[in-house]
């Protein structure tokens, strides 16, 4: 929250519920935790050793042959669960500000549920498979739409993401490469309206802290965009559409990115930044890691800096990105016990 | 036009009509009894010190018992920080007794001196406990949520909170003398 002394009148409406958010956050996993459930044979091990953390019982009722995917969803469960009880309670304006953070859920629900309709699964099936941070109501009429500004007319203009859509109710038809386009141009729009909101509206530590976060976000997914699109029809000027602006490297680093024709130019254009020349180093330096890693690595280190400061709402976000690492981590140290492909299993990220 | 007809009125108000009221509202203003004075610090002692106090102990009170949740060890340590909140009214509880003793012990008319005298004990301690309120419970607030985190930590931090309490002593002591 804002004004000097945001102190002193922050803990009247969000005191507690940092104060439980910060309980939650005393249940990451620490590394001891990672480096035990690194060193388990089988999926019960891990199981039991997850018992003894935070996560508690949580695979108490799965019978004996776990798959990794039901731990992926039920520790998925538990990170929801948390998120949940903290939203139910915020009033205004925290409540807005975590309404914002379920924004990108539901933009890849929905990206999710057209693509499957387009492919003539059953609905049904789809939701099971939405994130639950994401619902929003008129999910299940989404396979009515076929086309672009149908969908916007008939189901989405009651959403929340309904302002996101202006840039995209010209397009034409539906197809796949459309989809990941409308994607991409939702979440920018997202991007750029949630951190307008976190500088101007909220400021003070709030603007600080996720003012960073948001900006490497915002700069991390125009460096993806550009990576994934060597090779596929996307062309230079509507890749150039989809780049957020508020980040860092706008506008001259955008440019160049535009411009870029393979992984050399990129390293190029984005060279004259400290943190992104930074982690390309890590990335090339270390055969194991991939991009992505250095990328979810900064994201970790920049969420922790978060937890450093009171009195703000960076930790609400801050938490759920952590949590979502961790989630991430003991999905991919459980793929690597079950495949017993230990070699590898150290590539987790450790949080805290 | 209109900025020209304000700036002519309010120029004409200080220059013109407050001049030649200027005695009469002097006179005015030393006719106030100062009982009214000394009884007015006497409330403004009591009462912001109790708003200083009450906040304080809102802003540690609420973290508190959100990381108790998770950590309920922390509950009977961390009602220090509540109490160092408490004592800050309890000065202005004192402070205001002392100053009421000394009106009624005023007999006749007692002189403007002591009148104006009274009133700003009452607006130092008043203010000096708010503000010395406040401290403490922002700092009592962190301190629950660290103490959660790592015990270790619990007594670094109360110990600014001992420097912050200190405020409000500072406040009293000068209103004794006055």
């Amino acid at each position: 929250m804002g004004r000097p002394g945001s102190m002193i009148g922050f803990n009247v409406d969000d005191g507690f519920l940092e104060a439980i958010l910060r309980g939650y956050r005393s249940g990451i996993l620490s590394s001891v935790d990672y480096v035990n459930l690194t060193q388990c044979e089988t999926l019960e091990d891990l199981r039991m050793h997850l018992s003894s953390t935070d996560y508690g019982n949580f695979l108490q009722n799965e019978p004996s042959p776990l798959a990794t995917a039901t731990i992926a969803e039920y520790a998925t469960k538990k990170l929801v669960d948390e998120f949940r009880a903290i939203h139910v309670q915020a009033v205004e304006p925290l409540r807005t500000f975590l309404n914002y953070v379920t924004y990108p859920y539901m933009i890849d629900n929905l990206v999710l549920l057209i693509t499957g309709t387009l492919q003539n699964r059953d609905v049904s099936e789809l939701i099971d498979k939405c994130h639950p941070l994401g619902m929003f109501n008129s999910m299940a009429s989404l396979s009515i739409a076929s086309t672009v500004e149908e969908l916007y007319r008939e189901i989405l203009v009651d959403t929340p993401l309904a302002p996101y859509f202006a840039d995209c109710v010209s397009m034409d038809d539906l197809t796949d490469v459309n989809i990941e386009i409308i994607r991409n141009v939702l979440y920018k729009a997202y991007l750029e309206d949630f951190y307008q909101y976190c500088v101007k509206e909220l400021g003070g530590t709030t603007a600080e802290i996720m003012g960073e976060i948001l900006q490497f976000e915002a700069d991390r997914r125009a460096i993806n965009i550009t990576l994934n699109s060597f090779g596929t029809s996307l062309s230079k000027e509507e890749r150039a559409k989809l780049f957020p602006t508020i980040g860092e490297l706008e506008p001259e680093g955008l440019m160049r990115l535009a411009k870029a024709d393979d992984a050399q130019t990129v390293a190029l254009a984005i060279d004259g930044y400290g943190t992104f020349r930074r982690l390309f180093q890590i990335a090339a330096d270390t055969p194991d890691k991939s991009l992505e890693d250095a990328f979810f690595q900064h994201e970790v280190s920049l969420c922790k800096l978060a937890f450093e400061q009171q009195f703000h709402y960076g930790v609400f976000y801050a938490y759920l990105r952590l949590k979502e690492q961790e989630v991430r981590n003991i999905v991919w140290i459980a793929e690597c016990i079950s495949q017993k492909q230990k070699r590898r299993i150290n590539n987790y990220i450790p949080i805290f | 036009m209109e900025s020209e007809g304000t700036s002519v009125f309010w120029s004409c108000w200080f220059f013109g009509f407050l001049p030649q009221c200027y005695p009469y509202w002097w006179s005015l203003f030393e006719s106030i009894s100062p009982y009214s004075f000394a009884t007015l610090g006497t409330a403004l002692a009591i009462g912001i010190s109790v708003l200083g106090a009450a906040w304080g102990i809102f802003i540690t009170g609420s973290s508190l018992v959100g990381a108790a949740i998770k950590a309920p060890r922390i509950q009977s340590k961390n009602l220090i920080s509540v109490i160092f909140c408490e004592a800050v009214a309890i000065y202005g509880v004192i402070m205001a007794i002392i100053m009421q003793t000394k009106i009624s012990e005023a007999e006749g008319t007692p002189s403007a001196y002591a009148g104006y005298g009274l009133f700003a004990t009452g607006l130092t301690v008043g203010f000096a406990n708010l503000f010395c309120g406040l401290a403490v419970g922002v700092t009592g607030s962190s301190c629950a949520l660290a103490d959660a985190q790592n015990p270790a930590l619990f007594v670094k931090i109360l110990i600014v909170e001992i420097f912050g309490s200190a405020l409000g002593l500072f406040g009293v002591i000068i209103g004794i003398i006055m």
